[in-house]
């Protein structure tokens, strides 16, 4: 039986309960720590009427202030878009060497670029952008098609031999071995010939051999001491960068077999402004060529 | 009380004062909810001393944000500034970077070796004259005495019914304390922006709500602390009494009650005292018990609760010259001191006592912290160069044979006039640099301009011949340079190629 009593010694009454014969103190909370958790129960009854709060079998309670976060992040939304909306306006109407003068545009359509780079291009140019066997490093100052604005442009929207766009850049080397123009001797010799012409031969008499075959075979496209042709895509043959790496084994079977590497066409599914972005920022990665020099190099 | 008892005190002309030393030991239970203090006036060398520290810390803390300091065109004009939106704090002729934050914590290191010094010699100094809290609850005790009048009205109202007297009191004293105390958040926030714009925004309701919510926050704990809380926040929430426990030695100047003095205390005049055991000085008029802002008795001893106002002081010296006694009853005193004098060797604490192992160390780390604050605020450079390599890729085959590193450089001004620099390599041959975005063609060094206390970011490009290329890893230098010539800094950093 519970017996309340006065303690002698702090006047307190005792909660009457008892172990092993030590009986317990009834001292309330402090008061304010009391109140405090009144307020809050308070606090969170008002909350409840306020803001969504119950939930209910397919929504919940809207609370009468109307609060929504998801209206929140709609309206911060708004706010960016609209904050990017003069730069966005001006990337649609302007040209893009116009748009490479103004820094602070720039500066917004090479971060834009950027992240649909991340998005659409990463996979096979790396994120980098410095590609891989076969997929063109975007960085260097060489360019199958052309590096100026205009050309990596084109080259972003409509890709290259896809063959679902009718403006695709488009051009087909021969696979000299399958299809049986050269026997294995001549590819051999002409890959040597091909080799010195970057100073990397590794048999002078086979190189000596291969300069008619090529000019027989390969001066229509990679031109003459093989610099190449960028209206057809033609690499050139003549420097320190290739697609497909620089062994003899791997010339060897670039030309026996052709490597004719397809883009994806862009245009069909990036909007014009998107494509714009992604050009300034393939341009600004450091290979990036002036429209003067571009015609020159054509 | 009996009639003999009060003899003494009707004959001479202090008062005695029916009080207790609510937080003394003996009167404070654990439990026990707080009982209110009514500190008395008091008049003195030590009052005096407090009024000055008072007007002089508040008007340090008040007019600071609004002195100006012309700085040029590109810079704030406030004299000190803590602009946290440009991460830039400004003091007189001082800029401080974020990067350079290492002599803020300085600062805050020599203000904690200093309050060791200043413990350590003179004792709770800092408590009973320059804390905030102190200064505050002096502020508002004085506003209390205005308008509620000295210790016994005070008890009187507030014992008092609520009549339309005390209503009027009470909601006056309360409206200036909250405009104090909304005055010391106000004034806090005008040393993290342009003052005189934020004090315009601020009454026209267009300032930032981090303003008006520092103010209220400020303007609340001013209020509890200062007004309400009061000795219960340096007793129960302020760590420093306890770590000053250890501060304090038998050198230490602490508000002393010479006991040897004093007792046996006694309210009867001399003429009653027993032959065998002569009355102290002390008459026990308790003044020193009804000044005291902690509800403490001095005669106790040293205690935890003692912030050493020295108020107690003052009363006593006041009641001493009545009494046509010697002042210093209650002194402030070494333990040194305070024991010769009990072998009956009383001398005055001298300024030697200060000048020991203990001081001069905290001394020689204060000051050694502060020359080394001091040396590197003179040959700090004003221009920084943070160099970043581009990691994906490495670094780029060009097609004549050439390999291209980019780096991301960061080129710091400090000073608040725009500066044009010049950036080229150091120690890597057959190298060109080219600036995307900029039409030049590669050459050997870069101009870059840069804005006045800003920081700028640029791309470069380095390009080095394949035949210079003499390992996976050149480590070389950047280097950026005034075109004045007058200041000049380098970065170490390395070229990476295939081979």
């Amino acid at each position: 039986m519970t017996q309340i009593e006065k303690d002698e010694l702090s006047g307190t009454d005792t909660t009457g309960h008892v172990w092993d014969g030590i009986k317990e103190l009834n001292s309330p909370l402090p008061r304010w720590w009391l109140w405090t958790f009144y307020i809050t129960v308070i606090w969170a009854a008002g909350y409840c009427i306020a803001y969504p709060a119950i939930p209910l079998i397919t929504d919940s309670t809207k609370g009468f202030l109307g609060y929504s976060s998801r209206a929140e992040v709609v309206e911060e939304l708004k706010l960016a878009d609209d904050a990017k909306k003069s730069f966005l306006e001006q990337i649609e109407k302007l040209p893009l060497a116009e748009i490479r003068k103004n820094s602070d545009l720039l500066e917004f359509a090479v971060a834009g670029g950027r992240s649909a780079y991340l998005v659409n291009c990463v996979q096979c140019h790396g994120s980098g952008a410095a590609g891989s066997k076969g997929y063109p490093n975007l960085n260097d100052d060489e360019w199958l098609w052309g590096g100026s604005l205009d050309d990596i442009f084109l080259t972003i929207r409509h890709g290259i031999r896809f063959e679902q766009d009718e403006d695709t850049r488009l051009s087909d080397m021969p696979a000299f071995g399958t299809d049986e123009i050269l026997d294995k001797n001549q590819i051999n010799d002409v890959a040597e010939y091909t080799l010195s012409l970057s100073n990397n031969e590794t048999d002078g008499e086979a190189a000596k051999r291969g300069a008619p075959i090529y000019e027989e075979n390969c001066v229509s496209c990679h031109a003459e001491g093989g610099v190449g042709n960028r209206e057809l895509g033609a690499p050139p043959l003549n420097n320190a960068i290739t697609l497909y790496g620089n062994s003899k084994e791997e010339i060897v079977e670039t030309i026996a077999n052709a490597r004719n590497s397809v883009m994806p066409a862009w245009g069909q599914r990036l909007d014009l402004e998107t494509i714009k972005k992604l050009t300034l920022y393939v341009h600004s990665l450091g290979g990036g060529e002036q429209e003067t020099a571009a015609l020159n190099a054509n | 009380m009996s009639s003999t008892l009060e003899d003494a005190g009707k004959s001479t002309k202090f008062e005695r004062v029916d009080v207790k030393a609510v937080n003394s030991k003996e009167e404070r239970s654990l439990y026990q909810a707080r009982i209110k203090i009514f500190p008395k006036r008091v008049a003195g060398t030590f009052r005096s001393l407090k009024w000055w520290v008072m007007i002089i810390t508040l008007g340090i803390y008040y007019i600071t944000p609004w002195i100006r300091w012309d700085r040029g065109p590109h810079a704030p004009d406030q004299a000190v500034l803590v602009d946290m939106a440009n991460a830039r704090f400004y003091f007189f002729f001082i800029e401080i970077w974020p990067q350079e934050l290492i002599f803020v914590a300085g600062l805050l290191i020599m203000a904690g070796v200093g309050l060791f010094l200043i413990t350590s010699s003179i004792g709770r100094a800092w408590c009973g004259y320059t804390c905030p809290q102190t200064v505050w609850v002096d502020l508002f005790l004085v506003v209390e005495r205005w308008l509620e009048g000295d210790r016994n009205a005070r008890i009187k109202l507030d014992k008092g019914p609520w009549n339309f007297d005390k209503f009027r009191k009470r909601i006056l004293k309360h409206g200036i304390w909250l405009l104090i105390a909304m005055a010391t958040g106000g004034a806090w926030i005008f040393y993290f922006a342009d003052a005189p714009t934020l004090a315009r925004d601020f009454f026209t309701f267009q300032a930032h709500p981090v303003a008006y919510t520092t103010v209220g926050i400020l303007t609340a704990t001013t209020y509890v602390f200062a007004g309400f809380m009061r000795e219960q926040v340096c007793t129960y929430m302020c760590p420093w009494p306890r770590i000053q426990a250890a501060m304090l030695d038998e050198h230490s100047l602490v508000v002393t009650y010479n006991d040897w003095r004093g007792e046996p205390r006694s309210r009867h005049q001399k003429k009653n005292q027993p032959e065998d055991n002569p009355f102290g000085d002390c008459v026990d008029c308790n003044q020193c018990v009804a000044v005291c802002p902690m509800g403490i008795d001095i005669r106790d001893g040293q205690q935890l609760e003692c912030i050493t106002c020295a108020l107690c002081i003052d009363a006593c010296d006041g009641v001493m010259e009545k009494v046509g006694k010697p002042r210093g009853l209650i002194s402030y005193s070494t333990l040194d001191t305070y024991n010769e004098a009990k072998q009956g060797n009383a001398q005055p604490t001298s300024w030697q006592s200060f000048i020991r192992p203990r001081t001069f160390l905290y001394f020689g780390v204060w000051g050694l912290i502060g020359l080394i604050i001091l040396y590197g605020l003179l040959v700090r450079d004003r221009l920084d160069l943070n160099v970043l390599h581009d990691r994906n890729p490495l670094f780029v085959q060009l097609s004549d044979g050439s390999i291209r590193n980019g780096y991301t450089i960061k080129v710091l001004n400090m000073i608040t006039q725009p500066r044009d620099f010049i950036l080229r390599t150091e120690g890597l041959e057959g190298a060109s640099m080219t600036m995307p975005g900029s039409n030049l063609g590669p050459s050997d060094q870069v101009a870059i301009s840069v804005d006045a206390n800003t920081l700028k970011k640029v791309k470069i490009f380095v390009k080095v011949n394949g035949e210079n290329i003499s390992g996976s890893s050149m480590e070389f230098r950047f280097v950026v340079e005034d075109v004045n010539k007058t200041e000049s800094i380098s970065t170490e950093t390395v070229f990476r190629s295939a081979n």
